[in-house]
């Protein structure tokens, strides 16, 4: 292997900025939460900070590096300081199958805009996915604090269980590509074919997931103050706190990122024909780059807004919404996309298959659900 | 680095965290190794070009079955359920045993000299997902179709286990 070929500082540049994008926009995904926040409950938000408060990241992350690094007594020491780590490491692995664009040639050279195109890439996301619990259940074993331990194990249940209908989401979408490749999957959306348009039910059920699994708003169960004090970061303070609220930040911004490139067309954008024609194709493929990261952002928008919008769920009804609702829901979805995609007809297949399931659920209500006279 | 010397690493990495899932007194350690004994075997996946059974490696033990060992172990009071030391006879008696596997095994494979693959009709892309599903829905259609239903009982038959019946406790 040689280290200084061009392959290798191509992919080892572009992983760099990569990761740059990636950590500053979780860093001022933070201000905007809280900027989104004041907004909606017709406050301020953060202002002392540079003008209208935009250095506020900053400010938080020396106050996060300043604050005493607390490892409680009776803690396991090593599990303690792993599980911020794991959650950093899994939250950013993620983007490495992610395509942020077509190919580009600067001075000769091919870059591909994508961290690796393995033909396995949406597997990858899942596989990390899955992963991504690590980092919370360890650190909630480790601090020896029962409120820290009740939160790792819902982290665990809570994954584990919305896992299966993401992945039956997934199927759909792979029916319709033929390929696990991520970089197949966008280009199979090429010019305005998007996936949303074919699997608006999938795109939910994704979308519901990806909530469940990032433990954001209202599925938040594994910090719920209400009821855990501070869920499975109880016992953490200074930057080890910080890297556990980070990495939920960074989750946010990759599934934005992973929904774009399975629903809407990955790097595609409207008018990508014009712009290749005007400015050739280099400058087309960045402004795809940029169109990505944009979806990947309207995604972060509307996690914040769901947030301060619904209020949280009860632990049994999370658990009744994903295996009675969503799991059901998905393998409906799975056998009329294939359906419509036997007999040719995806987008008639999708229409019929809404009035069967919204007809059945009538009739079944009208025959077996006793309705309270009142 | 020639790709052989990336199999031996691994396979030291593999045999090392291994036996420290047999050596460590923690459970919780013990799991964790077992995890990363997972990720060293997907490892050897890769090597064989088989990126598909890497990934579902990945997916479903990693990912699935050792989250659940480490939530039933971590219901556990470790300190109330320590296993007491076993005794220096059980101790010996289980070296023994191992030891002999162990040359038992090594004869074993000394006396079938197992053929090395012929570079003619070695496919690189026989680990692909592609190829996999192929085969699978092709030359293995039955056994497949077979092991589906096995796992539908056994989801049924958990279903049916962890169901309550109406008026019974509720925990």
């Amino acid at each position: 292997m040689d280290l200084l070929s061009d392959f290798f500082l191509a992919k080892s540049t572009f992983i760099g900025i990569v990761f740059a994008i990636t950590l500053g926009i979780a860093a001022y995904s933070t201000y905007f939460e809280r900027k989104i926040a004041a907004f909606m409950q017709d406050r301020i938000g953060p202002d002392r900070a540079g003008p209208f408060g935009i250095l506020q990241p900053l400010a938080d992350a020396v106050k996060m590096f300043m604050k005493e690094d607390f490892i409680p007594a009776n803690s396991n020491k090593w599990l303690f300081i792993a599980g911020p780590c794991l959650s950093m490491l899994t939250a950013l692995m993620t983007s490495a199958v992610v395509p942020f664009g077509d190919t580009v040639t600067i001075g000769g050279v091919t870059f591909d805009l994508q961290g690796i195109d393995v033909n396995i890439g949406i597997l990858w996301v899942f596989g990390i996915v899955s992963l991504g619990v690590y980092g919370i259940l360890i650190g909630g074993w480790a601090s020896n604090n029962k409120y820290s331990l009740l939160g790792a194990i819902r982290a665990a249940s809570q994954n584990i269980s919305y896992e299966l209908a993401m992945g039956l989401a997934i199927i759909a979408i792979l029916l319709f590509s033929g390929s696990l490749s991520t970089k197949a999957i966008v280009e199979g959306q090429q010019n305005g074919h998007w996936n949303i348009f074919y699997q608006p039910l999938g795109f939910i059920i994704f979308l519901i997931c990806a909530f469940a699994e990032c433990n954001r708003t209202p599925f938040d169960l594994p910090e719920c103050e209400t009821e855990l004090i501070g869920g499975y970061h109880t016992e953490y303070s200074s930057m080890k706190l910080g890297f556990y609220l980070f990495a939920e930040y960074i989750n946010m911004f990759i599934s934005g990122a992973v929904m774009a490139t399975l629903y809407f067309g990955g790097y595609d954008y409207p008018g990508i024909d014009f712009v290749t024609a005007q400015f050739g194709n280099n400058i087309a493929v960045f402004v795809g780059m940029g169109a990505l990261i944009g979806k990947a952002l309207l995604f972060v928008f509307v996690f914040m807004w769901v947030r301060w919008t619904l209020p949280r769920f009860r632990y049994d009804q999370l658990m009744g919404l994903g295996w009675a609702t969503l799991i059901p829901l998905s393998m409906y979805n799975v056998v009329v996309t294939a359906f419509g995609i036997l007999i040719g007809k995806p987008f008639t297949a999708g229409i019929v298959g809404v009035v069967l399931l919204i007809g059945g659920l009538l009739i079944h209500d009208q025959l077996f659900v006793k309705k309270k006279i009142a | 680095m020639a790709i052989s010397n990336i199999w031996y690493f691994l396979s030291g990495l593999t045999l090392l965290s291994a036996l420290m899932v047999v050596l460590a007194k923690n459970p919780i350690h013990s799991v964790l190794y077992l995890v990363f004994t997972f990720f060293c075997i997907s490892g050897h996946y890769v090597l064989l070009n088989a990126q598909f059974l890497m990934a579902v490696n990945i997916i479903v033990y990693a990912g699935a079955i050792m989250v659940l060992f480490l939530f039933v172990i971590m219901m556990f009071d470790l300190k109330k359920n320590q296993p007491e030391s076993k005794s220096s006879l059980t101790k010996l008696a289980g070296s023994i045993v191992a030891g002999t596997l162990l040359v038992l095994f090594v004869a074993l494979l000394r006396k079938n000299n197992l053929p090395a693959p012929s570079e003619v009709n070695f496919k690189s892309q026989t680990g692909m997902v592609e190829t996999l599903g192929k085969i699978l829905y092709t030359e293995y259609l039955l056994p497949f179709e077979l092991i589906s239903i096995l796992f539908f009982v056994a989801m049924v038959g958990a279903v049916m286990l962890g169901k309550r019946e109406a008026g019974e406790r509720n925990f």
